[in-house]
């Protein structure tokens, strides 16, 4: 069925950040993905749609290796950024996480100034004198469209922002370390529709620097911001495919129904 | 009060049945029942308060102030001053913290970010049966088994390696004698331990999973996620488990009476022995004769808690200033 999938992996790609070979997933004795195969394309938007339960949070959090974090998460399989294999053991995964950041569901701000949360991320990899942090937190802000609002206050606490707000700092903090892919896990689902429309607006922006996989819930959004999607079920990857395409005449029956309501 | 009254108004004539009106008669009445046990709390603070500044107050008319600083504990002479059981007390309290803190910081650590699952639970409950324990088994245990042992090997080697030491040598000089301020802060160090741990782990785990993911998610180490984000995050609750700790080790009596030494002596040293305010009532509360004595001990114990009162509101004003410095908190 994830087989189905594979005709896309000849898509005449540009150029190729992420590519995923074979990867199964288990969660203890739960197989959570099934041999899913594609390749996210280099300074592209990728969405991720699929009812709840269908494994794309799960995917996404294999390409930074959070899922290492509980003991009884397993993969096998490739996940190959720029060519090598993230999930090799003997890698670092403090390393790869500077290279692919990672936005969450809810906003999560550190408890500490709006400042100290970016540059705490920053601080875990490079050594800056106080003016080149100073100039690094308001590039960050700033590409993250939040620096007009935050510049007087960014000795208060992250916490005291607007949920919009403390979602941009998140970007803002996953952005000032500078990483090649950024991952979106539903960035807007706690989120009100002007929020969300700032966030997608970001989204937007930000592909002309990075890698963009995004998890999203709301098809419309996915329709609105990826240039890809791909549409899972059941840990499995049913298709993948350019986003125009999936959302006008999607390949799989399965697809369709789930793009115009029928199902999910 | 009226709030109540209003709803059940409302129910009433909504629903016109006597049954409502039995229930709000019932509510009031537990509400009054409530009330009063809440009130009971406050009569006996003031209750034990008040008794205790009756009952010192021979001694306070007869000693003023100085009764503070005044280092004099003489029954023969009936003179009396309290600057060796408080120095003993907030000493060997200091000492224990000084050891515990770290200690529960990492079992709690352990049992919230590294253990496996299998054993958090054994552990978890282990820490737990610790505080089970009878405090005067912990004495006993301190003056026969850990007194000796420590007095053969960790003292003499203390005294060898830091009492050489320029500014805290002083504090580690002196005869091995096993019992003394050190002994004392250990053993109340071993006995909070599993206050503040099992205080902490609990803080520790409310800290939501996604907050902890989005700081290992820009690549922090476990050691960083809990120093520069669960930390932060607990403080209030881990400032809690301390002062909960610090408030048993400064009333603990029988442990530390066992293993303190109990000299009406002042020193410089935390191996030689010393005395602590609930040590001192306990060694001499039956034996004081004349009214002086009697009132000069409970002064002591007045002290005592005037001591844990203001321990605690340090601890709240300290979490005030924190909260205010760190700007708004949600």
């Amino acid at each position: 069925m994830s087989h189905s999938s594979s005709p896309n992996l000849s898509l005449t790609s540009p150029e190729v950040r992420i590519a995923i070979r074979n990867l199964n997933f288990y969660y203890g004795r739960y197989h959570a993905l099934k041999n899913i195969s594609m390749d996210i394309q280099t300074n592209k938007v990728t969405a991720f749609i699929g009812p709840s339960g269908c494994g794309k949070s799960t995917l996404l959090r294999t390409f930074n290796r959070l899922h290492e974090l509980y003991p009884l998460n397993r993969t096998t399989g490739q996940i190959l950024l720029d060519g090598k294999d993230v999930l090799d053991r003997r890698e670092d995964p403090t390393l790869l996480r500077a290279r692919v950041g990672m936005v969450f569901q809810k906003p999560t701000p550190f408890p500490m100034s709006i400042y100290e949360n970016i540059a705490f991320g920053v601080r875990l990899y490079e050594k800056l004198s106080t003016p080149e942090m100073d100039a690094r937190v308001q590039w960050a802000l700033t590409k993250a469209a939040l620096w007009n609002e935050v510049k007087d206050k960014l000795k208060q606490s992250g916490n005291g922002l607007s949920g919009g707000q403390q979602q941009r700092l998140c970007i803002a903090r996953c952005i000032a370390i500078k990483p090649e892919v950024i991952l979106l896990d539903e960035p807007c689902s706690a989120l009100d529709p002007i929020s969300t429309a700032h966030i997608e607006e970001l989204v937007h922006d930000l592909k002309s620097d990075y890698t963009v996989v995004m998890v999203t819930h709301n098809m419309q959004q996915a329709a609105r911001v990826s240039d890809y999607t791909a549409y899972m079920y059941l840990g499995e990857l049913i298709e993948f495919d350019e986003t125009d395409r999936i959302f006008t005449k999607p390949n799989q029956k399965a697809t369709e129904d789930y793009i115009t309501g029928k199902f999910g | 009060m009226s709030p109540p009254q209003v709803h059940s108004v409302e129910r009433t004539s909504g629903q016109g049945g006597k049954v409502r009106v039995v229930a709000s008669l019932g509510d009031r009445f537990f509400e009054w029942l409530t009330r009063g046990f809440a009130l009971l709390v406050l009569l006996t603070l003031g209750g034990i308060l008040l008794s205790l500044v009756v009952t010192s107050a021979p001694s306070i008319k007869a000693f003023g102030l100085p009764f503070l600083w005044s280092d004099d504990w003489d029954p023969v002479r009936d003179q009396y001053g309290a600057l060796i059981p408080v120095y003993g007390t907030l000493v060997s309290s200091l000492v224990a913290l000084l050891i515990a803190v770290p200690v529960s910081f990492g079992i709690a650590i352990f049992l919230t970010e590294m253990s496996p699952n299998w054993l958090k639970r054994p552990l978890g409950t282990a820490i737990e049966l610790l505080a089970a324990i009878p405090s005067i088994i912990y004495g006993m245990w301190g003056l026969f088994s850990f007194a000796p042992v420590f007095s053969k090997t960790f003292q003499p080697f203390l005294i060898s390696t830091l009492g050489q030491l320029p500014f805290v040598g002083p504090l580690f000089q002196g005869p091995p004698l096993g019992i003394g301020m050190l002994t004392a802060g250990i053993i109340l160090a071993i006995m909070v331990i599993p206050f503040i741990s099992s205080v902490m782990r609990d803080v520790f785990e409310l800290v939501p999973a996604v907050l902890k993911e989005s700081a290992y998610g820009l690549g922090a180490t476990t050691w960083e996620v809990v120093w520069k984000v669960v930390l932060p995050y607990t403080r209030a609750g881990v400032m809690g488990g301390v002062m909960l700790g610090l408030g048993r080790a400064l009333g603990e009596t029988m442990a530390v009476t066992f293993v303190i030494g109990n000299a009406q002596h002042l020193n410089v040293s935390l191996l030689a022995p010393g005395n602590s305010i609930a040590s001192s009532l306990a060694n001499e509360f039956a034996e004081a004769v004349g009214d002086l004595y009697t009132s000069a001990l409970i002064e002591l114990g007045l002290l005592l808690f005037i001591i844990t009162t203001i321990v605690l509101a340090l601890a709240k004003l300290m979490l005030l200033r924190l909260g205010r410095r760190e700007g708004m908190k949600s």
